[in-house]
């Protein structure tokens, strides 16, 4: 067996080429073993190594004898989709979960966090996806809170700001340590989280999804601060879905599966495509067949076939009165920004808010829909963007999150037989691919990814006419995306109508046969899906005109696979909360 | 064999029947007889019996209360509307002409209970629709209730000569109490109707997370209302019982901090005050842990003014073992047990 031993250094890794993780026990590697393994003896200067974790909650094992490490001075991308181990594989580090198995190395020694806070006293600091701050204290106060600098005693109030306008400074933000955090954007308070974590002299510092809520130019503002922080030999975990980001800054990647190891691998020798392939564990199918069949749905114009149709539909500091007929069997697609109305909209279309202005006629009937309820009732299903809050009972069983609605429709006291229901539960966890498909296990021990189809489950219980995606695929892997927007294809195709929201406009386009555009609560467009472009999109969103830019015409659309992967063949990515200037 | 030992032992009632359990073996080393149940006049006698007797108010209003928490809510207001019930009960029956007649008493108890109801639904409003914290809402009628009561029974303690009313409170069917023979009544139906139908599963989905619930298509208003109503409903019938035993309305004293036992035995029943999954067979637990801790007082011998600090702490023992960090600890401590066993084995 041909050994090549590379000269490891800790950044790069010499021409040496492939470098395959040294397994510290045989284990099956589903990916073809790449043919040369470069056999050299671990580098001494992990900072982290974690052997061997894992970890079950009650009905799912986590992570299953997962290993891990970091080096000093070396950004570390950890992929996977949703349910793959991520989250939990950081917080065992961070001293949140117990492990139920496996050792943590930190800087060479073995370590056992029982806390957050032991974790973070050892130099693991965490910035969360959802930034953990108090809105209501000042910017200094959120830095320093709880190692606030003292004097006699009492805190030393000047010293603290002092402080934290120099770290504020380091990060090149211009912002008063005085003001309130919650006067800040979100983008903003997720840059002063990371200063809070600077501040902590340490060692590793974990970012979970920092980019979600920035903007490009904040994006380029956070990389500049990674490479700063990775000059100065802090080792970073930087978790992200998307490929783009990862590809410009991450120098290794660690790939889960199903709460197990995949591999471990340097990002310039792993192609996109590769990478793809190790998270879901399969060929990606192929988007292209969804592109073609989207066009050619025939939707009848009159307005006899309409399921819905609202007639300046609005309410007040909510959305401006709007028009939007919705036909049997179409996708309905709203583009906007965050806050241009396109869930607010949603919402008085699914009976969450009362519309104060407007009409809204059901299947050629009007109705007034005053409660979720007598939406449901008249067969429409509003998905929530907000996961978490308003959509699943985190306590509740997947069976009693599946039949929840349908279970309020026919009212207490014809309860669904418990046959029926665990017939439902399981066709739908079969047909949706529910992980784990245990009707028993709670809701709140599952992946986002798997809540999002056990919500989908939910709401198709209900046999909709008019089912409301907000946002399905926000924050979930590509191949539970890819898996969603093929159902959504497919329920179409039965004759339900969608009307789908997301940020990616290529998402969008993919799906819908029609495209409304709004724009600070107006609707300022309404078009048919026929050679539209991410770009006349874009433009539609940033200034309501349309450009007709025939020789961009062919590009939005092409290549359903790259806009699969993130649109990695684009510079930017593709969604609209990323769009130059766009935020407001 | 020992998997099936770890299966009992997590499961969440396993401390409270543990602790019922405990209290019984200290009442039988005080008391030999403890167990001994007797037939005299017809009459099931013994300790058991009065346990089961006594602690019949504290249950049925637990029950209730139950319901009500799993909402995330609570209900202070219980231990007034005992008072209620009963000053309006016996104020009736004094107030008529024939006050040892069935009918008379018929129409009391039916008043009572009306009257309950309505307090009740003025609970539920201010949760439901006014959207008053719970513990505030029924904090109102906590205190203003017993002023009802008393402005009832015009400030007096009402002494009613009525035998069909006292068989609510001390009569016997079939040998058994009728007081026992109530709360089972009720713990059924309560166990039937929130179980045998979605009512439970709606209860329990509107205490973890209200929004997604209501976008579901749960009435959570309509439900609210009809918990609180239940609850007072369950506080009337105690309340009833409590007078009917006594045979006297007394509008300062009538189940007075009964809404802590109560609370108190929902909690030992392995129910979240946070709300979400509640056990009713826990709160039936809970319910005769405390009222075998009042009888153990007694048989021990522990003088009364010591009683509440003795309470205390057979509430503090079983709160600590129920707690999330004694499982974790016990947990560890049987897995270091099964490593030591295995050991051994492998030596031997």
């Amino acid at each position: 067996m041909p050994r090549t031993r590379t000269p490891y250094s800790q950044n790069r890794v010499g021409p040496g080429g492939r470098i395959r993780r040294r397994m510290p026990r045989d284990r099956p590697a589903d990916d073809s073993m790449e043919s040369t393994v470069t056999n050299h003896t671990d580098p001494p200067t992990a900072v982290v190594e974690m052997r061997g974790i894992s970890i079950t909650f009650p009905g799912v094992k986590a992570l299953d004898d997962v290993d891990f490490r970091m080096f000093p001075g070396e950004v570390h991308s950890l992929m996977g989709e949703n349910g793959a181990g991520k989250s939990t594989l950081i917080k065992a580090l961070t001293g949140v979960y117990g492990i139920d198995a496996g050792t943590i190395t930190l800087a060479g020694d073995q370590v056992s966090f029982s806390g957050p806070a032991q974790a973070q006293a050892a130099g693991i600091s965490t910035v969360y996806q959802e930034v953990h701050l108090l809105p209501n204290l000042s910017v200094a106060e959120n830095i320093m809170l709880g190692r606030e600098p003292r004097r006699f005693g009492s805190i030393d109030w000047r010293a603290m700001r002092r402080r934290s306008a120099q770290l504020l400074a380091g990060l090149n933000l211009d912002i008063d340590p005085g003001s309130l955090l919650g006067d800040h954007s979100l983008a903003v308070q997720q840059l002063i989280a990371i200063a809070r974590a600077i501040d902590v002299q340490a060692k590793v510092l974990i970012l979970d999804e920092p980019t979600s809520s920035l903007d490009t130019d904040e994006v380029a503002e956070l990389f500049r601060v990674i490479r700063s922080l990775k000059e100065q030999g802090v080792a970073i975990l930087f978790v992200s879905h998307f490929l783009d980001q990862v590809y410009e800054i991450c120098d290794r990647l660690t790939v889960l599966r199903n709460g197990k190891l995949v591999g471990e691998y340097l990002t310039e020798e792993l192609l996109r495509i590769d990478l793809v392939q190790k998270m879901i564990g399969k060929e990606l199918t192929t988007l292209d067949d969804l592109e073609q069949r989207a066009r050619s749905v025939v939707v009848d114009e009159s307005d006899a076939s309409n399921f819905v149709n609202a007639a300046r539909l609005g309410r007040r500091g909510a959305i401006n009165p709007a028009d939007l007929p919705i036909a049997v069997g179409e996708v309905v697609g709203l583009a906007g920004l965050l806050g241009s109305g396109r869930t607010e909209l949603a919402r008085l279309l699914g009976g969450i808010d009362r519309a104060d202005s407007g009409e809204l006629t059901i299947r050629g009937k009007a109705t007034k829909l005053r409660t979720p309820r007598q939406a449901i009732s008249n067969r429409i299903a509003f998905s929530s963007e907000n996961r978490r809050d308003e959509g699943i009972v985190g306590d509740l069983t997947v069976r009693d999150n599946i039949v929840l609605a349908l279970q309020a429709d026919r009212g207490w006291f014809r309860p669904i037989p418990k046959k029926r229901q665990d017939e439902l539960t399981q066709s739908y966890i079969q047909a949706l691919h529910i992980r784990p498909g245990n009707p028993d296990a709670l809701v709140r021990n599952l992946s986002g990814g798997n809540q999002q189809k056990v919500l989908l489950a939910r709401w198709l219980a209900i046999a909709p006419g008019l089912l409301i995606l907000d946002e399905p695929t926000r924050g979930i892997d590509i191949g539970a995306k890819a898996e969603i927007q093929k159902l959504v294809f497919n329920l179409a195709e039965n004759g339900m109508s969608v009307l789908f929201i997301s940020a990616e406009l290529e998402e969008v386009l993919r799906l819908s046969h029609r495209v409304v555009v709004l724009r600070d609560r107006h609707v300022v467009a309404d078009l048919e899906n026929d050679g539209l472009t991410v770009d006349a999109l874009l433009a539609l969103i940033a200034d309501g005109s349309v450009e007709a830019d025939d020789a961009d015409a062919a590009s939005g659309t092409s290549g359903a696979r790259d806009a699969v992967l993130g649109a990695s063949e684009t510079s930017d990515p593709l969604t609209i909360d990323n769009v130059p200037g766009g935020r407001r | 064999m020992s998997a099936l030992f770890a299966r009992v032992v997590a499961h969440r009632l396993f401390w409270p029947v543990v602790m019922l359990l405990v209290l019984f073996l200290i009442n039988l080393i005080a008391f030999p007889g403890f167990f001994t149940v007797t037939i005299r006049d017809g009459h099931l006698f013994g300790s058991l019996i009065d346990i089961l007797r006594n602690g019949a108010p504290t249950l049925i209003i637990a029950i209730g209360m139950t319901l009500v928490i799993a909402t995330r809510g609570i209900d202070l207001s219980v231990g007034a509307v005992c008072a209620i019930s009963g000053a309006v009960a016996c104020s009736i029956i004094l107030g008529s002409s024939e006050p040892g007649s069935l009918s008379t008493v018929a129409v009391a108890v039916a008043v009572a209970l009306l009257i309950a109801l309505v307090l009740g639904v003025w609970n539920g409003f201010l949760v439901a629709v006014v959207g008053v914290q719970p513990i505030i809402a029924t904090l109102i009628l906590m205190t203003a209730g017993r002023g009802i009561a008393m402005l009832i029974t015009e400030g007096q303690i009402l002494t009613v000569n009525s035998p069909p009313f006292k068989f609510l409170g001390s009569g016997f069917w079939l040998g058994v109490p009728i007081a026992v023979l109530i709360a089972a009544v009720v713990f059924a139906v309560a166990a039937l109707v929130t179980r045998r139908t979605a009512l439970g599963m709606f209860i329990e989905s509107v205490g973890i997370n209200p929004e997604a619930s209501r976008q579901a298509g749960v009435r959570a208003r309509g439900l609210l209302v009809v918990v609180y109503t239940f609850s007072a409903f369950c506080a009337a019938i105690a309340g009833l019982i409590l007078t009917a035993n006594t045979a006297a309305a007394d509008a300062n004293n009538t189940g007075l901090f009964i809404e802590l036992d109560a609370i108190l035995a929902v909690v030992i029943g392995g129910t979240s005050l946070a709300g979400g999954r509640y056990s009713l067979v826990g709160t039936l637990v809970g319910a005769l842990v405390i009222q075998t801790l009042v009888t153990t007082v007694y048989t021990v011998g522990i003088p009364p003014i010591a009683t509440m600090v003795f309470k205390a702490a057979v509430v503090t023992a079983v709160c600590l073992l129920q707690s999330p960090t004694t499982a974790e600890a016990l947990r560890g401590f049987r897995e270091r047990l099964a490593v030591r066993a295995g050991k051994g084995i492998a030596a031997s």
